[in-house]
């Protein structure tokens, strides 16, 4: 049955459903037991699932990560909150070195299912070590999968997704989402891992985003609309593995691209985008491919400042409406 | 543990056979069969021999980077090292690891991590696993003295210990993290200590002799089989070689290496059990090398269309 419910009521849906049906799922991170998470995610799972399964952890960011590759080669299905991406580089190490290399250096032997949660992003004022979105950045690893859920939906389905992957599958929450509301369906078929979605369809410019920039897209497209300007919103929902299929066929279909992205443009997952349109698609495009994208400052506390350093939808209106101009 | 002439038979032979392994690792260096890092183990034999005979089959062993000695003591087949240290697909990471990064499903020998410390949250989540799977299992975890100065040594022996896991923390230290000496890198030298202020049970034992390691491993292993909580155990060793092929070794004294020679695991055991026949083993063990050289000189290398292979798993692996 459809109900309309909160992000957050979504992933804990999904949590709850997952600690139920497989009993070698179990969650472990700081403060995820007796706070009930840092975002409530996981309030009352104590009392309903015990301290063995759901496991509150010293701020030990690099044991913790690497105890769930351990327990997961140990045939469990470990679920690691890391608090945010920014702490996730205390384990980093664990990340990249053994999570996302283990299957290869073991010659196929020994799969890593493993997934880890974190929440990602700013506009909380949280300052320049609690808000960065460094999710692209774990797109560079071979061996990881990174999924972005935005919507009720895949904040839902993702969890189930990356749970029934042998291989470790990170999620990016971004915070500002977990209050959001929307429709969640348990019954829907789940769009598989690796598969973008077209939220809105348009003719005339596609924008390719994810994560909290789909609803500042969509929030420019419908007033784009009103100027004329038919967007076609897509959700990209996995940077890693990216799915060119559909971003080629929009691109084919509007010829112009925008690309909206809440982590900086140097060397980031938006200029990969643009490098496989190049690569695949240079001859549809009408126009230069544009960016919008998080200044390229550590992001600052005061309200104003932060604000100005995110993507927001009038930053996305003036750049679409830029690239209509070119004929 | 009951000492008798065939036990000691059996850990000569085992040591024996790391040491002629490693030799012969040396002189396929030499002919650039071997390259990459070659970290060699000579000198240490009597940890990985004296802790592996405290296991049993469903024990799990996680490693480091000088892991030949513990690959060779767990039963990993010397052909299929040999192979891997040439690059062959009949390696026991099917070429992909090399040296440092040995993996056997069979044997349950986790590797083979070339990130000093990387190795015991994996040690921790396995055990982990094996308690709330109630399995009768322990893991142990290698390490060298140089993991002591890493922060997951610290908060891996904190969670272990916390969470009373079946877990046998081994700690090599031959006193030298790579080519610093422990004394210039930490304030307090005996690591047993560290481990003994995570409230774990820990002792520091004479790695050279093969009898004092097998006893330590073997009383370590029936205590966190009764539910008691992690052991650790600090043997004191020495790598009478470099630290690497690399390694010049101009920062330790020539005296320093013939005094710890003296303490050589093989000539210690062989004084305290004179009925060992040494020449059958050594005949014994040379044709296993022998073999070894040649299974992995007639092995193949794995097609160039397989190189993006086991990045992620085939469909349906669970």
């Amino acid at each position: 049955m459809n109900s309309i419910i909160t992000y957050r009521e979504a992933v804990r849906q999904a949590l709850r459903e997952a600690m139920e049906q497989d009993e070698r799922v179990f969650l472990m991170g700081e403060d995820v037991g007796h706070y009930g998470g840092s975002y409530a995610v996981s309030m009352g799972f104590l009392a309903l699932f015990g301290p063995q399964r759901i496991i509150d952890t010293p701020l030990s960011e690099s044991a913790f990560t690497g105890a769930g590759i351990g327990a997961a080669l140990g045939g469990m299905r470990p679920i690691v909150e890391i608090m945010t991406v920014n702490f996730s580089l205390l384990a980093l190490d664990q990340i990249m070195n053994n999570a996302a290399t283990l299957l290869h250096m073991s010659g196929g032997q020994f799969n890593v299912p493993l997934v880890i949660r974190m929440a990602t992003g700013g506009g909380k004022q949280l300052a320049a070590q609690h808000s960065h979105s460094l999710e692209g950045w774990y797109a560079h690893i071979p061996g990881l999968k990174v999924l972005t859920p935005a919507t009720i939906q895949d904040a839902y389905n993702m969890l189930g997704l990356a749970l029934r992957d042998p291989d470790p599958v990170l999620i990016f929450e971004n915070s500002m989402l977990y209050n959001t509301k929307g429709v969640l369906d348990p019954q829907i078929q789940p769009l598989m891992i690796g598969k973008a979605r077209v939220q809105r369809a348009g003719k005339d410019l596609t924008i390719l985003t994810y994560g909290i920039s789909l609803f500042k897209s969509l929030e420019a497209a419908s007033a784009l609309m009103k100027e004329g300007i038919d967007v076609e919103v897509i959700d990209l929902r996995s940077l890693r593995p990216l799915d060119d299929e559909t971003i080629m066929k929009s691109v084919a279909k509007t010829h112009r691209v925008l690309i909206v992205d809440e982590g900086w443009k140097s060397g980031s997952i938006s200029a990969e985008i643009m490098a496989r349109i190049n690569e695949q698609a240079f001859y549809e495009l009408d126009a230069p491919m544009q960016r919008v994208c998080t200044v390229e400052v550590p992001i600052p506390y005061a309200a104003h400042l932060e604000q100005a350093a995110l993507p927001q939808a009038e930053k996305i209106i003036a750049m679409a409406k830029k690239i209509m101009e070119k004929q | 543990m009951d000492m008798n002439l065939d036990l000691a038979n059996k850990f000569y032979r085992q040591m024996l056979l790391i040491r002629r392994f490693e030799e012969k690792c040396v002189e396929m260096y030499s002919k650039e069969k071997i390259r990459g890092f070659l970290h060699l183990y000579i000198g240490e034999e009597a940890v990985a021999v004296g802790v592996m005979n405290a296991l049993t089959s469903d024990d799990a062993i996680f490693a480091t980077y000088r892991e030949h000695g513990q690959a060779l003591a767990r039963g990993v087949p010397p052909n299929k090292i040999m192979a891997e240290m040439f690059g062959k697909v009949q390696g026991c990471s099917r070429g992909r690891g090399g040296s440092m990064h040995l993996f056997d499903a069979k044997t349950r020998f986790y590797g083979g991590s070339a990130i000093v410390s990387g190795g015991l949250p994996l040690a921790v989540g396995m055990a982990l696993s094996d308690q709330m799977m109630k399995r009768d299992r322990v893991t142990v975890c290698f390490f060298g003295d140089g993991a002591v100065a890493e922060g997951e040594f610290h908060e891996s022996l904190n969670l272990a210990s916390l969470w009373k896991l079946p877990i046998l923390f081994i700690c090599e230290n031959n006193l030298y993290a790579m080519g610093t000496a422990l004394k210039f890198t930490e304030s307090e030298t005996n690591i047993s200590l560290k481990a003994a202020s995570y409230r774990i049970d820990s002792s520091q034992v004479d790695g050279m002799d093969i009898i004092t390691v097998a006893q330590a491993a073997q009383e370590a292993v029936a205590k966190i089989k009764n539910g008691n909580g992690p052991v650790f155990i600090e043997c004191l060793t020495y790598r009478f070689r470099a630290h690497s092929m690399f390694d010049a070794e101009l920062y330790r004294d020539k005296t320093e290496v013939a005094v710890w020679k003296e303490k050589d695991p093989l000539v210690i055991l062989h004084q305290q059990w004179t009925g060992i026949n040494i020449d059958k083993y050594e005949n014994e063990i040379a044709l296993i090398i022998d073999e070894a050289v040649a299974f992995a000189e007639n092995g193949t290398l794995e097609s160039i269309d397989d190189l993006e292979k086991y990045v992620y798993s085939a469909e349906g692996v669970q």
